[in-house]
């Protein structure tokens, strides 16, 4: 007993643990997700995420100790977001020949997003500064936390909703659009880039390297005229609404 | 394997640069796609290996953002008070902002689908 317990105290402080852990839950998950079919509710983020949570909080282990070790994972999403650039490659043709519905979808949806997120908040009640957190959290993590920042949010609560963000859209994103009519690969790939980032592009990735493709560029497109436009826009609607 | 991961990784520091001597709101990874993508275009296409290491992180891109996920037990109680707004907002913006942008590109790029709907 005794031992077990030293054994555990070492081990819990080391990352290969917390390493190991985060890689057998994720193939888990991935199991659990092909078993039911490939439903987009077994989504192997929201699974993991869920257990890992569970584990940490069981075993009273700090988030900080268990990203020493889930760090190594962590780390690869730079050379992964940078990988993106291969499927747009294959794709690149008909993404300049549909250049202007993109733009259109893209500017549309991202603002869509962001405003109904800042007013609906608002009208329930929520604090300003709840409202500025909420308004970015359809782009990636660190151009998220920039923009909540630089409007008067609390950068931190933005990380949060950033991620929820992405598995909410990421679990019920392509069954959304399917029963609204946009049945074609590429819409849904770009609806899901444009409203959950990397989380929805994951997903994208799970329908076809088409739909993969198109959720990139949004992802990458709307983190770009999310930062540019929001902070230009925020002011101007809440002096609008006599805020 | 290993000379596509360092060209991703020089692309991403070189990214890195890029943001930080101009001052750029956008992260040096997404800097580095534009990159790559500038590299494909002008090598006009990938190699087989460089394919394959790309397809081999992408596969696995959901993954890769379950180290950053598990964090969100360190602010779930950021929630707090206003966690039902909070929720509501984010549940019905991420539902419009799908049905948004999915429809207009849908619309725009697929007129016949509009009239064979029921």
């Amino acid at each position: 007993m005794n031992t077990a317990n030293d054994i555990w105290v070492y081990l819990a402080a080391s990352p290969l643990i917390w390493l190991a852990l985060t890689l057998v839950v994720y193939r888990g998950a991935q199991e659990v997700q092909r078993r039911g079919g490939g439903h987009p509710v077994l989504n192997p983020v929201l699974i993991s995420v869920a257990v890992l949570v569970a584990i940490l909080s069981l075993t009273q282990t700090p988030y900080a100790r268990y990203f020493d070790g889930a760090q190594f994972v962590h780390f690869l999403l730079g050379p992964a977001t940078v990988a993106l650039a291969v499927p747009l490659h294959g794709q690149l043709p008909r993404l300049v020949a549909l250049w202007r519905p993109l733009a259109i979808a893209l500017v549309a949806g991202s603002m869509a997003a962001a405003l109904s997120a800042y007013l609906i908040a608002g009208w329930l009640g929520a604090s300003v500064a709840t409202q500025l957190s909420l308004a970015p959290k359809s782009v990636t993590t660190p151009i998220a936390m920039g923009i909540a920042e630089r409007l008067g949010g609390l950068p931190s609560l933005t990380a949060v909703l950033v991620i929820l963000t992405g598995i909410l859209g990421a679990v019920a994103g392509d069954g959304l659009l399917k029963r609204l009519g946009a049945q074609d690969d590429a819409s849904i790939g770009f609806a899901l880039g444009v409203a959950s980032h990397g989380i929805g592009t994951a997903r994208a990735f799970q329908i076809s390297e088409t739909a993969g493709a198109f959720a990139a560029l949004a992802m990458g497109l709307n983190g770009l005229l999310t930062a540019v436009a929001l902070p230009l826009l925020l002011p101007w609607i809440a002096r609008l609404l006599g805020n | 394997m290993i000379s596509a991961l360092a060209l991703f990784l020089s692309l991403q520091l070189a990214g890195e640069v890029i943001r930080l001597a101009l001052h750029l709101p956008v992260p040096g990874p997404v800097i580095g796609m534009v990159l790559l993508l500038a590299v494909l275009i002008v090598r006009s296409g990938p190699s087989a290996e460089l394919r394959a290491t790309s397809n081999g992180l992408l596969q696995h891109l959901s993954l890769l953002f379950v180290p950053a996920g598990t964090g969100v037990m360190l602010h779930m109680g950021r929630l707090g008070d206003e966690g039902v707004a909070i929720l509501a907002a984010l549940v019905i913006s991420t539902v419009i902002g799908l049905a948004v942008a999915g429809l207009i590109l849908h619309r725009l790029t697929r007129p016949t689908n509009h009239e064979r709907r029921p």
